[in-house]
This record gives structure tokens, C-alpha cells and sequence, in this order.
């Protein structure tokens, strides 16, 4: 039990010790976390927006209708039971006629067009319903099987779920997926290298100190011990300072995006790092710095022959 | 096995460079309890080398090192340096003190390492400080000591952990006679005291007689002097 006692309390005044050295230079030090911050926000900030861009499409994959286009032949009639019909269906929530001539309208009042449409003797525009599926149907799978239903029906053109944008985008952002990871074990190695640059530099500064210890009889471990707790001193701050970073640049961007969604009529809200990830990139961080030092620290010392 | 000697060399070799002879060759001898050896030799003789052989630092290129038994040359790195710190005090040619550590702090580090704290760490540090004759020395910096003194930190430091076995360099190089006396008096009480051997080199023959016999180390072993004793 003291010896317990002991060897903490060795490794906790080491530890404050390997503290006390870094504050002694604050610049230098600083420097180090800041190498260390910046190559860990690039890829947190990567990933917020990654995980707003999926929390948006998310939104706009459940909301959304599938238009279907009825044939010329359909008479007024036929219009109003397909709309009953299929509002009657447990997988829809809603529907929505919109007739040629209201599409005609809409699109002379967009466009402007107005006089050159009057040339047209006929409307090509068909009539469409846009049917909204009830939440429980809002799956791929879900819409895909209405769409399918709702194509088999009488005068129904097509039925259109026009996903195919929205398939890009997912695409896009499982690229975007594969960056964040790419760029986050290129840039993790890079603080391992940093880090073990700053060592190497710290045990070389202490040279003669180290030749000292190792004459009185320090192991190799014991030498390195405080190294490895300035690795983890790196690490931490700079693992702070990238969450600090990355905090104040999303805190700085919420409110336009909220602007930008309330035009559009989005519920949409920018969300920021959550408690899961920013714990995760602060171990990394002191994991890779911690390493950095290891190596650089173990390489070095064991180099030393006090003789 | 009652009376292991603390200190056994058994046909000890070493050379740095295969082109070049051997530093010494086959060197024996043992040191039991109490035991207290001056081993004098020229300059260059390979008296630093025998010592870093010894305390584990070097390694023979034949031959053994027994310290209470244990075979320090077939230890690995980390193993001779633990028996190095705990069974061994070494007062080094070049002293080796930490100039930017408080004198109490040089002399204590074998504790530290050692895992000794509290007040049996003050208490021990402030003992062998008062024995050295630096107990008002203890909280300044080493660097602003003058040579002696800072030869006195590092005899503090060799005994404050009351090793069995004490290595001594040349430790009273930059001491006048009276202070050489001195330090060279408290060598040895400490050798005897906690019934260790002690090996001193020097070279001067005044400080040779304080120990209990002198041997001169030559290239093909360790021989008592020309003139007797
Ligand atoms: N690491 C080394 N590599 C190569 N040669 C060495 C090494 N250390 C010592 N030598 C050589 O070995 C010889 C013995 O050196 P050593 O330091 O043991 O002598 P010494 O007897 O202690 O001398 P002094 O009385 O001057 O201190 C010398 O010729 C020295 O140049
Ligand atoms: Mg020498």
C-alpha cells in the first residue's frame, strides 16, 4: 500500500512537474498546441458539416411526395375518385391535385411568358397529383412500394419519386465521409510527428540532465517518463484549443444558417460538435501526441550513453 | 554462502577498438564486508573504464562482475541500472551534478529514484549534507558552488543511500589537503559504518593510505605496489 502510494505520488509530481516545464515556456509551448489544434479542427470542422448535411437531407428524404402524372383522357371525374382513392390509403397523408390549367397558370406567372403561351393551342401540361406518404410509409422501401401502387392504377402516367438528387447528394456526402477519415489519420499522424519533433528537440535540450539520471541510476523508463507526460500535456491542449476552435467557428455560423433555413422555411438549425465526437477527437488527439512523444522520447533517450 | 563478497571480479577483460590491444586483461579480485581498496595506475590505464565496468554503465568483452552475487554483466540494460542504483554509490571523475538543481536536490536524486519520500528523505538528505559540511548550502543552486563543493554534492550523493558498494573517481581532485582529508575520512567511516566495500581511485598516494590496501592497475591486472604495503 505505500509503496502504491509512492509510486503515484511519483506520477502525479512528475506529472505537475512536466506541467510546471511547459508554463515556463509559454510560447514554445503554445505553438506546439496550436500545430496540434490546427491539424485536429480541419477535420472536426469537416465533420460538423458532414453531419448537418445528412441531418438536412434527412429532413427533405422523409418529406418528401412523389408526383404522379395523369393521361389526357382523364375526365374530371376519374380525378376526383383517384384523389379519394388514394387518400383513403393507409400510407398516404396527403393529396394534392393540381390541374393543367392551374400548372399553365403558375408557369405563365413564373416565367413570364405570358403571350408567347397564348400561341399554344393546346395545353401539354398533364394533370398531377402530389401525394404526400404518411411517416410510417417515408422509408426507401416505403415510398418505392407506393410509387409501384400507385403506377399500376388507371390513368396514371407515371409516378414519379425523384429521388436520383437526392441519391447524388448521399454520394457526395459518403465522399465527404471518407475525407474527414482520410484527412483525420493523415493529420493524426501528423501530430505524432510534431509532437515527437517537439520532443526530440526537449530531450535533446536536456541532454545532460538525462546523462546525469542515467548515471545514478534511471532507467531508460524512468528518463522518459516526464517526456511522456508532456506529450500528454500537447495533446490535451491542443485538443482543447481545436474544440475551442471549432465551437466558436459553428457558434459564428448558426445564426446566418438559421436565417438562411427561416427564409426557405426550413426548421432546419446548424448543430454543433456533439459530446460524443468532441470527446472522441480530444482522445485522439492526446493518443496521437501521446505516441508522438513515446517514440520520439524512447528513440532518443536510449540513444544517450552516459559513459 | 555466509560470506559472499560484495564485489567480485573474475577474469576481466576489456578493449574498445579490435585493432588495439586490450584496455586490461583477466583482472581479478574480491571485496568483502568492510573492505575499503585504492586502486591507483596512470593516467589512461583504464581506472575510469574498471569502474563503469563495475557499476553495470559498460559492458566486458570477457570475464564477470559479481555484486553480492549477482552477475551485473548478464543483466540487460534496465536490470544493471536497478541494481546499479541501489546497490551501488558513485562518485564520478566528472561529478555529474545537475547545475540548475538545489544542492539538497543533486544529493538527493538516488532517493528519488529510489522511491524514498517524506521525511525519511529530508531527513537522510539533511544528514549526509551536514556530514559533507553543506547543510547551509542545501537550497542553492549547484551551479553557483565552487569546484570543491561541488566535489562534496557528489560524495553526498554516492552515499545518501547507503549503498554496499562505493565507487569513488578521483574525489578529492579539487580539494586542498585539509578538505581532501576530510572527505576522504568520511569515505571511508561511511564504507565501514554500513559495513559496504569501498574502491577509491587516485592519484595521489596520500589518498591511497587512508584505504586498507592499495593496488596499481596495469594492463595485465591489478598488483600490490612496487614499494610495499
Ligand atoms: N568510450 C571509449 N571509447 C574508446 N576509447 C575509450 C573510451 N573510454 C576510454 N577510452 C580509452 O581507454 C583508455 C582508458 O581510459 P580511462 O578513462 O579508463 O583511463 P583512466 O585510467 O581513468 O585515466 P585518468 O587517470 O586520466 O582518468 C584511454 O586510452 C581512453 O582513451
Ligand atoms: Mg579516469
Amino acid at each position: 500500500m505505500k509503496r502504491l502510494e509512492a509510486y503515484l505520488s511519483r506520477h502525479a509530481q512528475t506529472l505537475i512537474g512536466s506541467l510546471g516545464r511547459l508554463a515556463r515556456q509559454p510560447f514554445a509551448t503554445f505553438l506546439t498546441m496550436a500545430v496540434v489544434a490546427a491539424a485536429l479542427a480541419l477535420p472536426l470542422l469537416l465533420d460538423v458539416v458532414l453531419v448537418n448535411a445528412r441531418a438536412a437531407t434527412l429532413g427533405w428524404n422523409q418529406a418528401f411526395d412523389l408526383s404522379v402524372y395523369l393521361d389526357k383522357k382523364t375526365g374530371e371525374d376519374r380525378r376526383q375518385a383517384l384523389v379519394r382513392d388514394l387518400q383513403a390509403r393507409p400510407d398516404v397523408a396527403a393529396v394534392r391535385l393540381i390541374t393543367a390549367d392551374q400548372a399553365l397558370a403558375a408557369f405563365r406567372a413564373a416565367s413570364g411568358f405570358g403571350k408567347a403561351l397564348d400561341a399554344l393551342t393546346d395545353n401539354p401540361l398533364p394533370d398531377t397529383l402530389i401525394v404526400t406518404p404518411s411517416l410510417a410509409a417515408s422509408t426507401p422501401e416505403g415510398t418505392a412500394a407506393l410509387r409501384a401502387a400507385i403506377a399500376a392504377l388507371p390513368n396514371v402516367e407515371t409516378a414519379q419519386l425523384d429521388t436520383d438528387w437526392v441519391k447524388r447528394l448521399l454520394a457526395i456526402l459518403e465522399v465527404l465521409r471518407r475525407v474527414v477519415q482520410v484527412s483525420a489519420a493523415l493529420l493524426g499522424a501528423a501530430v505524432v510527428l510534431v509532437v515527437g519533433n517537439t520532443i526530440r528537440l526537449d530531450v535533446a535540450s536536456r541532454r545532460a540532465e538525462i546523462e546525469v539520471m542515467k548515471l545514478v541510476g534511471a532507467t531508460d523508463g524512468f528518463a522518459r517518463r516526464p517526456f511522456l507526460y508532456g506529450g500528454l500535456w500537447y495533446g490535451l491542449g491542443g485538443g482543447l484549443l481545436a474544440l475551442a476552435v471549432v465551437g466558436l467557428a459553428t457558434h459564428l455560423l448558426a445564426a446566418p444558417v438559421a436565417r438562411l433555413a427561416i427564409a426557405y422555411g426550413s426548421p432546419f438549425r446548424l448543430q454543433g460538435l456533439g459530446l460524443r465526437p468532441a470527446g472522441e477527437a480530444l482522445l485522439l488527439a492526446v493518443a496521437a501526441s501521446w505516441l508522438g512523444s513515446w517514440l520520439a522520447a524512447t528513440h532518443h533517450i536510449r540513444a544517450i550513453d552516459p559513459t | 554462502m555466509a560470506d559472499t563478497p560484495i564485489l567480485a571480479l573474475e577474469g576481466l577483460s576489456k578493449r574498445y577498438r579490435r585493432d588495439r590491444p586490450p584496455i586490461f586483461e583477466n583482472l581479478r579480485l574480491a571485496l568483502g564486508r568492510g573492505d575499503y581498496v585504492a586502486v591507483m595506475g596512470e593516467s589512461g590505464v583504464g581506472k575510469s573504464t574498471l569502474l563503469n565496468l563495475l557499476s553495470g554503465l559498460d559492458r566486458p568483452d570477457a570475464g564477470h562482475v559479481l555484486l553480492d552475487g549477482v552477475d551485473i554483466t548478464r543483466l540487460d540494460d534496465d536490470a544493471a541500472t536497478r541494481l546499479r542504483r541501489r546497490a551501488v554509490g558513485f562518485v564520478f571523475q566528472a561529478f555529474h551534478v545537475l547545475p540548475y538543481l538545489s544542492v539538497a536536490g543533486n544529493v538527493a536524486l538516488p532517493l528519488d529514484l529510489l522511491g524514498v519520500t517524506g521525511p525519511q528523505r529530508a531527513q537522510r538528505t539533511a544528514d549526509m549534507l551536514a556530514a559533507v559540511g553543506l547543510a547551509d548550502a542545501a537550497g542553492r543552486l549547484a551551479r553557483e558552488l565552487s569546484g570543491g563543493e561541488v566535489q562534496r554534492v557528489a560524495i553526498a550523493r554516492a552515499l545518501v543511500h547507503r549503498p554496499r558498494l562505493v565507487l569513488a573517481d578521483e574525489p578529492t581532485g579539487n580539494l586542498d589537503p585539509r578538505n581532501a582529508a576530510q572527505i576522504l575520512g568520511l569515505l571511508r567511516d561511511q564504507v565501514k559504518a554500513h559495513a559496504g566495500a569501498g574502491l577509491l581511485i587516485t592519484h595521489s598516494r596520500a589518498a591511497a593510505e587512508t584505504a586498507d590496501r592499495i593496488l596499481v592497475l596495469e594492463a595485465d591486472g591489478l598488483h600490490p605496489p612496487a614499494g610495499g604495503r
